[in-house]
């Protein structure tokens, strides 16, 4: 006999009250399921434009959801939260990035580039080129740029938050960052958001 | 297109998320009962969509596909 047991007066219809309480404790769990509000954590740690994609896309699809969502900003993901945006690609090192045209014939754009690490490397320029290019992709396939990707998660109410840790390692001054940030905080205090959110991401 | 929409939003062209963030901002400044009629030409948004309305609770009244163009009737509940 478990303890839980004990607690039960003798006199009771034991197998009623359990199909009692089975019953109650299904609806209670489908009522708190439907209130739950889902949330998202996203920890951003990359500054390059197309890894800047990921995170407010997440974000800002997650909060059209309905979803509470808080991103935290650390190392070269603190870039994203720049006033002014200058974000770059690099193909270097990257075999999984097409090297297409944007422009031109279908059979032109069809050609993917492959342009040896060792070209890429040594041609000044390349990966404004490339950024150039990708900008040019973005644009004529009708995907949102980052900064509207980050105007619609601020709209939204997402939380964005920077690692002060980075901001002091690289020297940078809090001003030269968009206002809307929430806070500027370190792990400790992004870790327990993270950890009572639905879904946490790492990009 | 449904004539009958009290809204109408064309995402033809756009790509994924637009066409979801572009419904959920003309659906918030709706009132419960009205209905939102949305064109798109991204391919994802037919299942996005049903995504979208089922997680957010707002009714799907049809979705169709016709030469890549996408038409969705959406009620705000």
């Amino acid at each position: 006999m478990g303890a839980a047991d004990k607690l039960i007066p003798e006199n009771l219809d034991k197998s009623r009250f359990d199909q009692w309480f089975d019953q109650r404790f299904e609806s209670k769990m489908a009522e708190r399921e439907a209130a739950h509000v889902p949330s998202l954590s996203i920890i951003a740690t990359k500054g390059t434009m197309d890894w800047a994609y990921p995170p407010f896309i997440l974000a800002s699809t997650a909060s059209a959801l309905g979803w509470d969502v808080s991103v935290f900003f650390t190392f070269y993901g603190l870039e994203l939260l720049k006033k002014d945006l200058h974000l770059e690609i690099s193909p270097l090192g990257n075999p999984s990035m097409p090297m297409k045209m944007p422009f031109g014939p279908q059979w032109l754009k069809d050609i993917n580039w492959n342009v040896p690490n060792a070209v890429m490397a040594g041609l000044p320029g390349f990966e404004k080129v490339a950024t150039g290019l990708m900008k040019q992709t973005v644009k004529s396939k009708g995907v949102a740029t980052i900064d509207e990707l980050r105007h619609a998660c601020i709209e939204a109410d997402v939380k964005l938050f920077a690692c002060q840790m980075t901001v002091d390692l690289f020297g940078y001054s809090q001003d030269e960052f968009i206002p809307e940030i929430e806070g500027w905080i370190g792990a400790a205090s992004f870790l327990p958001t993270a950890q009572k959110s639905d879904v946490c991401l790492f990009v | 297109m449904s004539t009958n929409a009290t809204q109408s939003l064309d995402t033809r062209g756009m790509n994924c998320p637009l066409p979801i963030l572009r419904t959920k901002k003309a659906l918030s400044t709706m009132s419960a009962g009205e209905t939102l009629a949305v064109t798109a030409t991204d391919p994802g948004s037919l299942k996005d969509m049903q995504a979208f309305c089922k997680q957010t609770g707002h009714e799907l009244i049809s979705s169709s596909a016709n030469q890549g163009e996408f038409e969705f009737l959406i009620r705000r509940t």
